[in-house]
C-alpha cells in the first residue's frame, strides 16, 4: 500500500483516575484490585434517592492537571449529567463536565522531536468513571468497584501526525500526571487510558479527512499499533475510491486490527443538561495559586535543568526523568557529590538494574538514595573502590544496613597504611627480578603488571594512588 | 379539629404534652393510630405499607425514653410516611411496579433524624407513582380516597399521607412537594402542609422526581405542628450540597400570634375565571380576617405566572426523565427477563412504569433531545428566572403572598384521569412556587357546599418559614379556619 502523499490527523482523549482515597462523589474506597463490589455504597450504585458529594481533593488534583499543562482554570464551572443507558453506569447517566471544564486552552510540548512540537489541549474535565462488566458464558455480570472513580478526560487538539508523536504525546502526559501526583497512570490498571480519533487527508488538503474513533486503549504499543492499522486502513478505502465512514471502532489485541462497534452499543444522543444535585463548582483563585505554588518541578523544566547544570546528554537525561520516582532518587543522591556524572551512571547502571529485576521502583528496590550518595561520597574521598562500592550495593539491597556499616562490615575500606604499602610493593619487587629489570629498561607497560600483584598481595584493599605512588618510586630507585 | 376522646385525634403537641406527663404511653398512642388505619384504611387507601411491628417496637423504645426523661418533642409520636423516603429495612415503592419489592439499605437523612428523635412509623403511604400527579391514582396501589368524601380524590401526589392525618391514621405524616404535591393534597383533606424554602430539608434518600423543584415537607392537624415537625426535618446535611447550612430557627417558638403590620400581597394572576366560586370566597374572607386582625393587603401582580405550568412540565419531566433512568432492572426492583441489555431495559421499564410516569419521560426526553434543547429546555430555565424574579419584585412590597392553593376543591376520583393536560391545570397556583424555590403553606380555610375543604396558601420570601408559619398559626389560634373531622 502506498502511503505517500496521505497524512494522518490524530487527536487523543485520555482518561485518567485522580489519585484520591476515596471516590468522586462519595466516600468509597478507590483501592484497585478489590473483590468485585467491595467498594460500593448506595451512592455509587445509584439506588433511589441518592445524592452526590463533591469530593474537594479530586477538584484540586484536577487543578493541578490544569495548571500542569498550562490550563486557564475556570473560576466557576458546572456539572452535567451525560445521558446513556449502560448496566455498568448505574444511574444510567454520567456526571461529568459539558459547557464548562475546569481546565480550557492548555498545551504540551513534545520532547525529543526536533524543534519543539506542541499540542494543543482543547479542555481537561472532570467525570466520574463507570463500573465494568464482566461476562461469562451465559450471564453478565457488574463490577460497580470503579464505578464514581474520579477521572480527568484530557482532549487533545487534532495537532498529531504519526503514532510515533502520539506515544510521545501520551508518555510525556503520563509522566506529567505522575510528577504531580494526580494519577498513577497505570495502564494496565486502567487508571490512564486512551481514545484516539484519527482520519487521513492527502498531504496539503485544506480540509480534515472524516475521522474514526478508536475507544479504550490501555497500552502504548496498543495505540501505536491501532493508529498504524487505521491509519492504513483509511488509506485503503481512500485509494479504492471509497468514503471513510464516522464510525467508533475497537481494537482487537488479538487480531490486531480494529473493528467498529455495533451501532447498538452506542446510541448518541447525550441529553447533556446541568446536573440538578450539584451547586456550581467554585474555584478561588487563592486555591489555584497556592496549587501552583505548590506545583513541583515538572519533566520538561527537569530535563532542562539537568542538562544545563549537570551537563548530561539527552539520553541520561531521558533515562533519569522518565519516572519521578527515578529523578527523585537521582537528586536525593546528590547532597555532597562533586561527581555527577558517576551518580548518574550509578543510577542508570546499579538502580535502574535493581529495580527492573524486582519490578519495583528505585525506592523500593535499591537502598536508601542518601545511603548509596554516602557511599559513592567514599568512593569519591577514595575510602573505597567503586568495585568495592558496588559490592557494598548489593549487600545494602538486602540487608539494608547503612553504607558505613557495610563497608565496615565486609571490611571494604581502602588501606591508605604508608607502610604498609611500601611493604607489600618492596616484596614484588623483591620476588620478580626479572621484570623489574625489564621495566627498567624501558618497558613501561608492565608498570600495571606491578600494580596487580600489590593489589592482590593486599587484598584488593590498597588505596591505588597510594600504590602508584610508592610503586613508581621504588621502580625509579 | 372537634375535640375527640380518642388518642389517635390528638396534635402532635397535644400528644407530646400528654405523653410527657405519663397520662398514656407511646405503645397505647400507637395501638390507637395502627387500630383507626385497620378500621379504615381499606376504605382510604391511604396506606401502601403499615409496619406494625416495627411501630410496636419503636413505640416500647420510646416509652423507654420517655419514662428516662429529657426525650425530643418527637418522641413518641406516631408518624405516616410518604412512600418516597427510603427506610432501612422497610420497602419503598414509590407507588411503583418497578420497586415494589425494593427495601432500601440506607435511611433517607430526614428518616435517620426522626428515628434518632424517637419518633414512630406507623407506615408508608400512598402517592402517585413517582410524585407525578395530582389527585393519587397513578398508584400501581389504587388510589386514595379523601376522608371527606370517599368518591373523591384525596389529592397529589402526597395524597396518602394528607389522607392519613386528615384521617387521623397517625398525628402527622411526611409528604414532599415538587409542584404543590404537598399543598394541594392538604388542602383537598383539611389539614396543614408545608413545602419550606427548596435546599432546607435534605433530600437525601428521598426518590427523586425533579431535583431543582423536589422538597420535603410535613403534615399536620394544626399549624403548630408543622412549625414542629419542620423544626426536625430541616437543616443541613453533609449528604446533600444543595442543602443551606444556614441555621434552623425554633419555628415553634416563632409563633407569637401577632400579625399586626403584616403587609399582605394579593396576586391579581391568582384570581382568575374558572375558578369555583366557593374557593375565592373563602380565601377574601380569611384576608378580611387579617385586616381585622392588624395585616394590610394589596394587590400585586405576577406577571409570568401564565407561563408556570409550561415551564414546569418542561424543567420537571426532564430532570425526571434523567433521574429515573436508573430503572432499568439490573441492580433492583424489577426485571424481566431478555436477551440482551437493550431488552432487559426496554422490556422492564414496559411493564414497570405506569402510564403517567412513561408520559414525563417521553415529554423530558424529548426536551432535552440534540435539536430541542433550546427551545425547550433552555426557555424554560430562562422562563423561570422571569418567574423567581416576579416574586422578588412582589416581596418588595409586601411580606407574605396569599392565594388559594387549588382552584377547585376535591374533584371525582376517575374525573381527570383520562385528561391529563385538565389535571395538570389543578396545581396551577402552586406549582410557580417551587419555580422559585420558595416557601409555602397550605392551610384550611373554609368548606364548600359539599363539605369539603378549601385551601389557602401563604407564600414567603426565600427561608421565611418562620413568618409564614407564624402568619398561619394566627389565622388559626382566631378561630376564622375551623378544622372539620371527617364523617368516616
Ligand atoms: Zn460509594
Amino acid at each position: 500500500m502506498n502511503r505517500e502523499g496521505y497524512e494522518a490527523v490524530i487527536g487523543l482523549e485520555v482518561h485518567t483516575h485522580l489519585q484520591t482515597k476515596s471516590k468522586l462523589f462519595c466516600g468509597c474506597s478507590t483501592e484497585f484490585g478489590k473483590a468485585p463490589n467491595e467498594n460500593v455504597c448506595p451512592v455509587c450504585m445509584g439506588m433511589p434517592g441518592v445524592l452526590p458529594v463533591l469530593n474537594r481533593h479530586a477538584v484540586e488534583l484536577a487543578v493541578r492537571t490544569g495548571l500542569a499543562t498550562n490550563c486557564e482554570i475556570a473560576p466557576r464551572s458546572i456539572f452535567d449529567r451525560k445521558s446513556y443507558f449502560y448496566p455498568d453506569l448505574p444511574k444510567n447517566y454520567q456526571i461529568s463536565q459539558y459547557e464548562t471544564p475546569i481546565g480550557k486552552g492548555g498545551y504540551i510540548d513534545l520532547p525529543g522531536h526536533g524543534e519543539s512540537k506542541r499540542v494543543r489541549l482543547v479542555r481537561i474535565h472532570i467525570e466520574e468513571d463507570a463500573g465494568k462488566n464482566i461476562h461469562e458464558m451465559n450471564s453478565s455480570l457488574v463490577d460497580f468497584n470503579r464505578s464514581g472513580v474520579p477521572l480527568v478526560e484530557i482532549v487533545s487538539e487534532p495537532d498529531l501526525r504519526t503514532a510515533n508523536e502520539a506515544v510521545t504525546y501520551l508518555r510525556e502526559l503520563r509522566s506529567i500526571l505522575r510528577y504531580i501526583g494526580a494519577s498513577d497512570g497505570r495502564m494496565e490498571e486502567g487508571s490512564f487510558r486512551c481514545d484516539v480519533n484519527v482520519s487521513v487527508r492527502k498531504k496539503d488538503a485544506p480540509k480534515f479527512g472524516v475521522k474514526t474513533e478508536i475507544k479504550n486503549l490501555n497500552s502504548f504499543r496498543f495505540v501505536e499499533k491501532a493508529i498504524e492499522h487505521e491509519v492504513g486502513r483509511q488509506i485503503k478505502v481512500l485509494e479504492a475510491g471509497g468514503k471513510v465512514e464516522q464510525e467508533t471502532h475497537l481494537w482487537d489485541p488479538e487480531r490486531e486490527e480494529t473493528r467498529p462497534m455495533r451501532s447498538k452499543e452506542f446510541a448518541n444522543d447525550y441529553r447533556y443538561f446541568p446536573e440538578p444535585d450539584l451547586p456550581p463548582l467554585v474555584v478561588p483563585t487563592a486555591m489555584v495559586e497556592s496549587v501552583r505554588r505548590a506545583m513541583p518541578e515538572l519533566p520538561a523544566v527537569k530535563r532542562a535543568r539537568y542538562v544545563r547544570d549537570y551537563g548530561l546528554s539527552g539520553y541520561e537525561v531521558g533515562v533519569l526523568t522518565a519516572e519521578k520516582e527515578t529523578a527523585d532518587y537521582f537528586e536525593a543522591m546528590l547532597p555532597g557529590l562533586t561527581n555527577v556524572k558517576m551518580a548518574a551512571n550509578w543510577v542508570m547502571t546499579e538502580v535502574l538494574r535493581v529495580a527492573n529485576e524486582s519490578g519495583k521502583a528505585p525506592p523500593e528496590a535499591a537502598p536508601a538514595a542518601a545511603e548509596v550518595g554516602t557511599l559513592l561520597r567514599m568512593v569519591e574521598a577514595q575510602k573505597i573502590s567503586l568495585n568495592a562500592a558496588k559490592t557494598a550495593f548489593a549487600a545494602m539491597c538486602t540487608s539494608r544496613k547503612s553504607a558505613e556499616a557495610t563497608v565496615a562490615e565486609l571490611a571494604l575500606a581502602q588501606v591508605s597504611d604508608e607502610g604498609a604499602i611500601a611493604a607489600a610493593c618492596a616484596k614484588v619487587i623483591a620476588e620478580e627480578p626479572d621484570k623489574v629489570a625489564e621495566y627498567r629498561s624501558g618497558r613501561d607497560k608492565l608498570f600495571g603488571f606491578f600494580v596487580g600483584q600489590v593489589m592482590k598481595a593486599m587484598g584488593g584493599k590498597a588505596n591505588p594512588k597510594m600504590v602508584n605512588e610508592i610503586l613508581k618510586k621504588k621502580l625509579a630507585a | 379539629m372537634a375535640p375527640s376522646s380518642e388518642l389517635n385525634c390528638l396534635t402532635i403537641s397535644e400528644a407530646a404534652e400528654r405523653l410527657r406527663r405519663r397520662e398514656f404511653s407511646v405503645l397505647e398512642l400507637t395501638r390507637a393510630c395502627l387500630e383507626r388505619i385497620a378500621a379504615v384504611d381499606p376504605k382510604l387507601n391511604a396506606f401502601i405499607t403499615v409496619t406494625e411491628e416495627e411501630a410496636m417496637a419503636q413505640a416500647e423504645a420510646a416509652d423507654r425514653r420517655l419514662k428516662a426523661g429529657a426525650a425530643a418533642t418527637l418522641c413518641g409520636i406516631p408518624l405516616g410516611i410518604k412512600d418516597i423516603y427510603c427506610t432501612a429495612g422497610m420497602r419503598t415503592t414509590c407507588a411503583s411496579k418497578i420497586l415494589e419489592n425494593f427495601v432500601p439499605p440506607f435511611d433517607a437523612s430526614v428518616i435517620a433524624k426522626l428515628r434518632r428523635e424517637g419518633a414512630v412509623f406507623v407506615g408508608k403511604t400512598n402517592m402517585d407513582e413517582f410524585a407525578m400527579g395530582s389527585s393519587t391514582e397513578n398508584s400501581a396501589f389504587g388510589p386514595t380516597a379523601n376522608p371527606h368524601d370517599l368518591t373523591r380524590v384525596a389529592g397529589g401526589s402526597s395524597g396518602g399521607s394528607a389522607a392519613a392525618v386528615a384521617a387521623d391514621e397517625c398525628l402527622g405524616a411526611l409528604g414532599t412537594d415538587t409542584g404543590g404535591s404537598i399543598r394541594e393534597p392538604a388542602a383537598f383533606c383539611g389539614v396543614v402542609g408545608i413545602k419550606p424554602t427548596y435546599s432546607r430539608v435534605s433530600r437525601y434518600g428521598v426518590v427523586a422526581y425533579a431535583s431543582s423543584l423536589d422538597q420535603v415537607g410535613p403534615f399536620s392537624k394544626s399549624v403548630r405542628d408543622a412549625a414542629i415537625l419542620l423544626r426536625t426535618l430541616a437543616g443541613e446535611d453533609p449528604q446533600d450540597s444543595t442543602c443551606s447550612a444556614r441555621p434552623v430557627p425554633d419555628y415553634e417558638r416563632g409563633l407569637t400570634g401577632d400579625v399586626k403590620g403584616l403587609r399582605i400581597g394579593v396576586p391579581k394572576e391568582f384570581f382568575v375565571e374558572g375558578m369555583q366560586p366557593e374557593v375565592e370566597k373563602a380565601v377574601r374572607a380569611m384576608l378580611k380576617q387579617y385586616e381585622s386582625m392588624g395585616a394590610t393587603t394589596r394587590e400585586i401582580s405576577l406577571p409570568h405566572s401564565s407561563y408556570a405550568i409550561a415551564c414546569y412540565y418542561i424543567v420537571a419531566t426532564a430532570e425526571a426523565s434523567a433521574n429515573l433512568a436508573r430503572y432499568d432492572g439490573v441492580r433492583y426492583g424489577l426485571r424481566e427477563r431478555a436477551e440482551d441489555n437493550v431488552e432487559l431495559n426496554e422490556k422492564t421499564r414496559e411493564r414497570g412504569f405506569g402510564a403517567e410516569v412513561k408520559r414525563r419521560i417521553m415529554l423530558g426526553t424529548f426536551a432535552l433531545s440534540a435539536g430541542y434543547y433550546d427551545a425547550y429546555y433552555l426557555k424554560a430555565m430562562r422562563v423561570r428566572t422571569l418567574i423567581r424574579r416576579d416574586f422578588e419584585r412582589a416581596f418588595e412590597n409586601c411580606d407574605v403572598i396569599v392565594t388559594p392553593v387549588a382552584p377547585t376543591t376535591a374533584f371525582r376520583l376517575g374525573e381527570k384521569m383520562s385528561d391529563p393536560l385538565t389535571m395538570y391545570l389543578s396545581d396551577i397556583f402552586t406549582i410557580s412556587v417551587n419555580l422559585a424555590g420558595l416557601p409555602g403553606l397550605s392551610m384550611p380555610c373554609g368548606y364548600d357546599a359539599n363539605n369539603l375543604p378549601i385551601g389557602m396558601q401563604i407564600i414567603g420570601p426565600q427561608f421565611s418559614e418562620e413568618m409564614v408559619l407564624r402568619v398561619g398559626d394566627a389565622l388559626e389560634r382566631s378561630g376564622a379556619a375551623t378544622l372539620r373531622r371527617p364523617a368516616l
